[in-house]
């Protein structure tokens, strides 16, 4: 089996989990691990885990509707370079230049809606699929350029 | 039965909130969390400081439950205000401007000292 190359997603790896806030968690655990054996800083670990947390909340929560029966799909790979995710829902999709900017004026004392801005926020890259049934984000390591040997 | 996300005690009239956990994240310790705050700014004219030393961690939806605090606190004609935000998290109430809705200090007795 080919090592996951952020750069080829048919090398990704792959974790499917019951939509439920529970079951959210496992797929950070596993990617959070790989961030830190491949020695990213703690600011890129700070926005690995928040953007994860929130993709998969909005998958939970908005894309399967709390729904236990559906499916989130997680692929992913890591190495010293770049990390690569992608979170797949089972729901409707939707548009993202639909969702309106949190930060106006009168949208900032509403207490939803900024998971998204946080996602771009923090990732490098953030391109949705699908018709927003898919959220696929990369974080380079600043630590490391890829000439540099690992 | 739900975990104490909080430790909260009384300073000059104040209620000062210390937050028992790391990460604010997931959903399910926020509605725990949204509902222990609640009581605490249950009653008019309650002052109330939210000490962010201990965390590391916050994610959208306890920003949600912050506004929602903030709203019922002024509703009731009491004041919040929030302190010792890392520059981490301080960066996430930047991005969404809300540093702008919430009155942030350096430090609780800086905080204190303002009410």
């Amino acid at each position: 089996m080919a090592k996951p190359d952020p750069k080829v997603e048919s090398t990704y790896r792959e974790i499917r989990i019951k939509s439920t806030l529970q079951d959210a968690k496992k797929p950070e655990i596993q990617i959070l691990a790989d961030v830190r054996d491949c020695g990213y800083d703690e600011e890129a670990i700070f926005a690995i885990k928040l953007a994860l947390e929130e993709a998969m909340t909005n998958a939970v929560k908005h894309g399967n509707c709390n729904n236990p029966d559906k499916n989130i799909t997680v692929r992913f790979a890591v190495d010293n370079y770049m990390v690569a995710i992608c979170v797949r829902d089972e729901g409707c999709g939707f548009t993202p230049e639909e969702i309106p900017d949190c930060t106006d004026e009168d949208r900032i004392s509403l207490p939803n809606g900024r998971g998204i801005m946080l996602i771009r926020a923090y990732m490098d890259d953030v391109e949705y699929r699908s018709d927003g049934r898919e959220i696929f984000m990369t974080k380079r390591n600043k630590k490391k350029r890829p000439h540099e040997p690992s | 039965m739900p975990v104490d996300h909080i430790t909260v005690t009384k300073n000059d009239g104040v209620s000062l909130v210390e937050f028992n956990d790391r990460k604010i994240l997931d959903e399910l310790s926020i509605r725990e969390l949204g509902e222990q705050l609640r009581e605490v700014a249950d009653g008019p004219n309650v002052r109330v400081l939210l000490n962010f030393q201990n965390v590391e961690h916050l994610s959208s939806a306890a920003l949600g439950m912050l506004i929602t605090l903030d709203k019922l606190i002024k509703e009731q004609k009491g004041k919040l205000k929030l302190s010792n935000i890392n520059q981490q998290i301080l960066e996430v109430f930047k991005i969404t401007r809300l540093n702008k809705l919430f009155e942030i200090h350096d430090s609780a007795a800086q905080a204190l000292k303002s009410f």
